[in-house]
């Protein structure tokens, strides 16, 4: 296994009293697709946001333990929380293109973070436009407004502008869930392509997906990590009760 | 046959108060129309008055267009540099729900206060400053009535704006602030000039806080110290004369003020459609 890019420790989180993720300790390997999977309300979405502090926008929500992030703690009150967030990305489930063109979505991150060269940013756009697999089907109208692309579109251009800002981390909640199934198929393809560059965290109720996709795989149930290890061990020689149920489909 | 007989009592009783909510907005506007439109002529609009607005009979009502546009305008403009801060505060930076929710109450309650205690506070304010009545004190007054509505209205539209947009623009790195000012202003665009026409037109057409305030006066305004006309002012002060062609120039007054909102609300719905281009649903 290389090395953990992300090591959580000890993690618990609370929306008022509610205890959604407890004590939660696994490493997420680097240049890997890592699927956590489980039924409903099991943490899966929490667990995944708070690899880089998105969870901190729900109000009322609590957070202990630690993530480590290259040996840093990101709870840390010294931590810029606007890198961790530049540095780990987010793909969201439903595709929420800015209000702008699709231009102006994919520089918006870089424009954000300094860069005003507008050489470099078109350049930007295109180098993403092409990782994201949506080059050719908007390059000759990157000006025209994002929201009249088709959802599958936006999801690709989400894809898109997420990678612009350079992450190492790209996190995944049901990226495909909300979009036809050639469009699913398509952003599949990319994730499979992007994971030599960077380290993916998938969240997924899509079992068939996950055995798809994963290189590596955390089971969450109720809150707590049942059990964690490489695909190929947990789909064909799960250790625990509760991952043999879920892997038959006794519960969703 | 009872439920129809029901059925058919009630649409009457729609119908007549469709009618009556329609039909006095027809009696009104002929009225104005009726009234105002024999005194319209180039010099209405093009003089100030002569002799006296109060007894001259010549010339027109210059003094009052243009000081009641300087008036709303840079109360509006006033008004919307003390409440977008104020706006995007609640919206994306205060954490605690009870202080919001007292921040809103109150304005609430600013909405309900009679306009001409807004024009008493504005006067007490302006003799605390040592300031008299002008385009000034009355730009203060205004801009206080309006923020509660400037405010209630924006953060209306802002609520609107889904979690999802604003998350998607923090997982790439934004601040609070650029989130604010970059996506949330920007999808809420349309709504935001809405809100500032409504704020315009209940600034313009306001008389009671002007009153004291930016005083009355037969020249155009050229100084911010100095008082200004207005038209809510100009229906008021010259509807009540003996002298027929000045009572003209309060019907050509309610004319134009109606004109300008009609013209303003009309434009911002346009302007408005031209921004929703960008806007995410």
């Amino acid at each position: 296994m290389s090395d953990p890019v992300i090591q959580i420790r000890g993690l618990s989180v609370a929306y008022g009293n509610q205890l959604a993720v407890r004590d939660v300790s696994v490493d997420i390997p680097a240049r890997q697709i890592t699927a956590i999977i489980g039924p409903s309300g099991c943490g899966k979405t929490t667990l995944l946001r708070s690899m880089s502090r998105l969870i901190e926008l729900v109000e009322g929500v609590r957070v202990w333990g630690q993530v480590l992030f290259h040996g840093q703690n990101i709870y840390d009150p010294r931590v810029d929380v606007t890198e961790i967030r530049k540095r780990i990305g987010l793909l969201a489930q439903r595709p929420f293109t800015l209000p702008m063109s699709i231009y102006e979505n994919v520089a918006y991150g870089p424009h954000l973070h300094g860069l005003r060269k507008r050489k470099a940013l078109d350049a930007i756009v295109e180098k993403e436009l092409r990782a994201a697999g949506l080059w050719d089907e908007v390059k000759d109208r990157l000006h025209a407004p994002a929201s009249a692309l088709s959802v599958g579109q936006q999801q690709r251009l989400c894809l898109a502008r997420g990678l612009a800002v350079e992450p190492e981390v790209l996190l995944c909640d049901e990226v495909t869930s909300a979009l036809d199934p050639i469009s699913g198929q398509r952003i599949e393809a990319r994730l499979l392509e992007l994971k030599t560059d960077y380290t993916i965290v998938l969240v997924t109720h899509v079992l068939r997906q996950a055995r798809r996709l994963a290189d590596y795989v955390i089971f969450m149930y109720m809150g707590e990590l049942i059990e964690h290890g490489p695909a190929n061990q947990v789909f064909h020689d799960p250790q625990e009760a509760k991952t043999r149920a879920y892997l038959k489909g006794e519960f969703y | 046959m009872g439920k129809h007989l029901e059925e058919r009592f009630f649409l009457a009783l729609m119908i007549a108060s469709l009618a009556i909510v329609t039909g006095s907005l027809v009696f009104i506007l002929t009225t104005v129309v009726v009234k105002g439109l024999p005194a319209l002529n180039l010099a209405m609009v093009t003089q100030v008055p002569k002799g006296g607005y109060y007894l001259g009979k010549e010339g027109g009502i210059l003094n009052a267009i243009t000081g009641s546009l300087a008036l709303a305008g840079g109360a509006t403009l006033l008004s919307l540099a003390l409440s977008l801060p104020v706006v995007l505060y609640l919206q994306l930076f205060a954490r605690d729900s009870r202080f919001v929710y007292l921040v809103r109450l109150s304005l609430d309650v600013l909405w309900g206060i009679p306009s001409i205690v807004y024009g008493a506070f504005g006067f007490t304010l302006l003799l605390f400053l040592g300031l008299r009545a002008s385009l000034l004190g009355g730009i203060m007054a205004l801009a206080f009535l309006e923020l509660p509505i400037l405010v209630r209205a924006m953060e209306e539209v802002m609520i609107m704006v889904p979690f999802e947009l604003k998350e998607a623009s923090y997982a790439l790195g934004a601040t609070r602030l650029e989130t604010a000012l970059r996506v949330v202003v920007r999808q809420t665009l349309p709504g935001l000039l809405t809100a500032l026409l409504l704020a315009f037109g209940r600034g313009i057409g306001d008389a009671a806080s002007v009153l004291f305030t930016a005083g009355y006066t037969d020249r155009l305004p050229t100084s911010l110290l100095r008082p200004v006309a207005s038209l809510p002012l100009a229906v008021f002060f010259q509807l009540g004369t003996p002298v027929p062609e000045v009572r003209e120039r309060a019907y050509a007054s309610a004319l134009i003020l109606t004109v300008i909102i009609l013209v303003i609300s009309l434009g911002t719905r346009l302007l408005a459609r031209r921004f929703t281009r960008h806007v995410v649903r």
